[in-house]
């Protein structure tokens, strides 16, 4: 290989950005002005130096491969506005002629590799029968704590979900605690989401009614879990909230388009989960990656959209099969222009009511739609079918509307657009869109997804 | 309150159960209620059918123009990101990327491009919060913008400001004119007449004329003042009658505008007036204020602090056409009647009047009379000493005489008085202006000076400077450019003006890259 890589967009690289206020410093060092010594490499790295208020420049290194990124500035941020001050160059200018990487680059990319490398190989065996000692003990407590949230719900529908409203969020809090205790976080999620439901307004006890039963059912799959087909089984353990490991899975290796990537902050602001939506481009399989960051840090992984990359995906046992970990790369990330194919909205709830057969704890289900046409409205916005009636409502819900609803009405025009989203029983939650090439008279060719945040 | 369509069957009455607790109702467990509703939610998720689709938003007007090339994408998407929380604090070497969106927008439009549309929210957001981006940002955002306008509460202003051009009809329209004449807001009409008068200034006049008598007077005052553009003689009619309107305000704007017509008949007036008062023999201010005068426009109490014959003077001489003056100095040109000494303390006056004068009938050869040599010192100027006055003056010349007359300004005085000056010039600033201005930089920067007391002036260059001067101001900036280990010891001014020319710098290769990126074949 003799030519640079195809760059990546300037929204695709400030997408990476930990916060604001490294997406407008970076930013700032987008232009030719501070940067110096600046180079790229057939093989997906970018470096140069860059002249802060100090004497020496900051040495900036980034494997877009990963992406990573080191910079000998004190910055904590990740990628630090160094980082993405050159990435924001190289996508709008590049970085000149594919090079050699000098020394004080090639240093740091070289142990990367030689990391990548150690990685791949097998560890080594753990102590099996400490192991399953260990498991079984765990298993001992969740099945403690399974039982007394039954005793809780049924003492709950005893007395009735009339005096909810006036009970508070503190009870819950309380069970929740018990959960975490159990080691079953999944529960101690699930209980502390029934808590928030009696001030969620108008049909707040049928909303109960649903979560609790839902909850109730995952109760009795864990105590029932050894009658359950084994797909079903993972799929339990998991939202128990036992780790499912993806060990021994099957690596599937494809070009993986990435559809979606956005952050959620838990409640107490302690821990960012980063989702990022994968789509197999040969074998046209979802896969869902996650990672976590602790406070004030992002999450590691970061994969910007419209991007594909060729790698290998292992899929955990469970959950319908949409966890993933991304596996061995085999080349830099690359853009990719073309809208995935779209279905209709009908199909799209086919599909989220078969994968409930998989996991029927799932709240939503990943889809294209497509083309279909936003409609705003006062109540609540719809995604209709571009050729029929059909439409779902999008869910404006939880904090994820605003901005973005109004890009995809802008790249809509009243028009059709295919559109990556949630789709599920609270309405759909459109994540990314594309332009769809419909009218001839006006050039819409641009294919690039736009990340609605 | 899921928004789908169907409800189902016995799931109230379980509802209803799980309300009141099993307790209060015979024949069941709270298991058994829950295993039922379980099975009763999954049943409704797995069998959710899509809702009806509500009415469709029309789609929006066709927009013909190209979306930038990706590059001028890209560069606009970082415009628009940068502008988000403004931080404040020192400014560092980095571009200001908030100065350079009014140049893209006015650089894009210029090509021809509509904005890209997934930009057209941030666009909007930006418009919003910075009334002089609006026009552009409007123009550039196209009927989608407009449409997408109506749809967002916060976007309103985009429909009030008329542009986008979807809601006002053509001006050949007769009909569609008419009525929005007649039915429109007062905004819309406003924009309507403005482009009206711009494509058929007479017919914009008819237009004004068949509701005149009935408009309220501050709109009087506002329609009057669009005839402004395209001022000819053939609205002398209507600004003469105007002039008997009931409102003062409106009278004075009908007088302003006659007397820039030099060949006015209130001008011809006006002229015997100031003809009677002012000549080679010295000045006789006006004894009294007649009602002639009165109705020509001529305001009789002068505001405090000022005589009142002093006050009539000037307003005569302001509205007198500058032609009338070479017979009664008796065949001299505009630079030796201003060179006439006047006596008994009333140069001041005239000078002025004269200068107001000179804007308003747009004379370049009186203007360029009363500014006298760039090189005088500003006090000893011929005609006024004041900044405001003489940017107003330099507005009446052509571009380069502009840049030629503050180019030399600057050379002669140095740049703590060119701010105003500066910004009537053509950007980018002409080679010679360009070059003036970082010369008088790198003056400033050997003098010791600091870099902020001319911030005003570099963040004016970082916008106006041709950035064709990058490579130029490079060298001036690298040639002092400390040693690291001599900057670390010594943070004078020296650091701090090697950053401002480092921001300047970069600033003038960003814009340069960003035109590149616009005029890049798509």
């Amino acid at each position: 290989m003799t030519e640079q890589q195809v760059r990546w967009t300037a929204e695709q690289v400030l997408a990476l950005a930990p916060d604001d206020a490294s997406r407008k410093a970076g930013g700032k060092l987008g232009g030719a002005g501070p940067w110096s010594q600046t180079g790229g490499s057939a093989s997906g790295a970018v470096w140069g130096w860059c002249k802060g208020s100090g004497s020496k420049p900051y040495r900036t290194v980034v494997d877009l491969t990963g992406p990573a990124y080191t910079c000998s500035c004190p910055s904590r941020k990740f990628p630090c506005k160094h980082a993405l001050g050159l990435l924001l160059l190289w996508a709008a200018e590049g970085l000149g002629e594919p090079a050699e990487a000098p020394d004080w680059a090639a240093e740091w990319l070289a142990k990367r590799a030689e990391k990548a490398a150690a990685r791949s190989a097998p560890a080594a065996p753990a102590d099996a029968e400490a192991a399953r000692r260990r498991a079984e003990r765990r298993a001992g407590r969740i099945g403690a704590g399974v039982t007394e949230l039954e005793r809780r719900l049924a003492d709950l529908l005893r007395a009735g979900l009339a005096g909810q409203e006036q009970a508070g969020y503190g009870v819950w809090e309380e069970t929740a605690a018990r959960m975490v205790d159990a080691q079953a976080p999944g529960l101690a999620a699930r209980v502390r989401e029934l808590g928030t439901i009696p001030s969620s307004g108008a049909g707040w006890p049928g909303r109960m009614l649903e979560e609790c039963a839902l909850l109730h059912l995952l109760d009795r799959a864990w105590l029932g879990a050894a009658g359950l087909p084994e797909p079903l089984a993972a799929t339990v353990r998991t939202r128990v909230g036992l780790p499912a490991a993806a060990e021994g899975a099957a690596a599937v290796r494809d070009r993986w388009l990435v559809l979606a990537q956005y952050d959620s902050v838990s409640a107490d602001g302690r821990l960012t989960t980063r989702r990022i939506w994968l789509q197999g481009l040969e074998g046209d399989r979802k896969a869902l990656v996650m990672d976590y960051g602790p406070p004030g840090r992002p999450p590691q992984l970061a994969l910007p959209v419209g991007l594909v990359l060729e790698a290998e995906a292992r899929f955990r046992p469970g959950s319908a099969g949409l966890r993933a970990d991304l596996g061995d790369r085999f080349a830099a990330p690359a853009p990719h222009s073309r809208p995935p194919a779209g279905m209709s909205a009908g199909a799209a709830l086919e599909e989220y009511g078969t994968a409930l057969r998989e996991d029927p704890w799932l709240d939503s289900w990943p889809v294209v739609l497509g083309p279909v046409v936003p409609i705003p409205g006062e109540l609540g916005w719809q995604l209709a079918d571009a050729d029929g009636k059909d439409a779902l409502p999008v869910r404006t819900g939880g904090g994820r509307a605003g901005a973005g609803l109004w890009q995809l009405a802008a790249l809509s025009g009243g028009g059709p657009v295919t559109v990556f989203g949630e789709c599920g029983h609270r309405g759909f939650v459109p994540l990314t869109a594309w332009q769809t090439e419909t009218q001839a008279d006006t050039d819409m060719g641009t294919g690039e997804p736009v990340s609605l945040s | 309150m899921n928004g789908y369509g169907d409800g189902y069957g016995d799931w109230e009455e379980l509802v209803g159960t799980a309300l009141l607790g099993t307790d209060r109702r015979q024949g069941g467990t709270p298991e058994a209620l829950l295993d039922a509703a379980a099975v009763q939610a999954l049943r409704r998720r797995a069998g959710l059918r899509p809702a009806e689709a509500g009415p469709r938003p029309e789609p929006a007007a066709p927009d013909p123009r190209p979306e930038p090339p990706e590059p001028a994408r890209r560069r606009l998407a970082q415009l628009l990101a940068g502008r988000a929380g403004a931080g404040g604090g020192r400014r560092g070497s980095a571009p200001d990327l908030t100065e350079l969106l009014p140049q893209w927008l006015a650089a894009a439009a210029r090509h021809g491009y509509r904005a890209p549309a997934a930009q057209l929210p941030a666009l909007l957001d930006a418009a919003r919060a910075r009334t002089d981006l609006r026009p552009q940002a409007l123009a550039l955002a196209g009927p989608r913008g407009h449409w997408l306008a109506r749809l967002n509460p916060d976007w309103r202003f985009a429909l009030r400001s008329g542009a986008g051009g979807a809601e006002l009809p053509d001006p050949g329209d007769r009909e569609g004119v008419a009525r929005l004449w007649e039915e429109g807001l007062f905004a819309e009409r406003v924009a309507l007449l403005g482009a009206v008068r711009a494509a058929q200034p007479a017919a914009a006049l008819a237009l004004l004329s068949t509701t005149w008598a009935t408009e309220r007077a501050e709109d009087r005052l506002m329609f009057l003042d669009s005839l402004r553009a395209g001022l000819s003689q053939q609205d002398e009619p209507f600004l003469e009658r105007a002039l008997g309107d009931r409102s003062r305000n409106v009278r004075a704007v009908a007088a302003e505008l006659l007397s820039a017509l030099p060949g006015s008949a209130l001008a011809g007036r006006m002229a015997e007036r100031a003809l009677a008062c002012v000549g080679p023999e010295g000045v006789t201010p006006p004894a009294e204020c007649d009602q002639g005068m009165e109705r020509d426009g001529v305001v009789r109490r002068p505001p405090a602090g000022r005589g009142e014959r002093a006050w009539w003077l000037g307003q005569l001489v302001e509205a007198a056409p500058l032609a009338c003056w070479r017979d009664r100095f008796g065949g001299l040109g505009p630079a030796e009647i201003v060179a006439v000494p006047v006596a008994e303390g009333w140069a001041e006056e005239l000078h002025a009047a004269w200068c107001r004068a000179a804007v308003r009938q747009r004379n370049p050869e009186w203007s360029k009379a009363l500014l006298g040599a760039a090189t005088d010192p500003p006090a000893a100027g011929p005609g006024t000493a004041s900044l405001a006055e003489r940017a107003k003056l330099l507005e009446t010349l052509t571009q380069e005489e502009r840049a030629a007359w503050v180019a030399e300004f600057i050379r002669a005085h140095g740049l703590s008085e060119a701010f105003q000056l500066l910004g009537v010039c053509a950007v980018p600033w002409a080679g010679e202006l360009g070059r003036a201005v970082v010369d008088a930089l790198e003056a400033a920067r050997d003098a010791g000076s600091y870099p902020w007391s001319f911030s005003g002036v570099m963040g004016l260059a970082e916008r106006c400077l041709d950035p064709a001067e990058a490579g130029r101001l490079e060298a001036v900036a690298a040639e002092r450019r400390p040693e690291p280990a001599e900057a670390e010891a010594a943070a004078g001014a020296e650091a701090y003006w090697a950053e401002a020319f480092q921001r300047l710098v970069a600033t003038l290769r960003m814009r340069a890259a960003m035109l590149t990126e616009l005029t890049a074949p798509a």
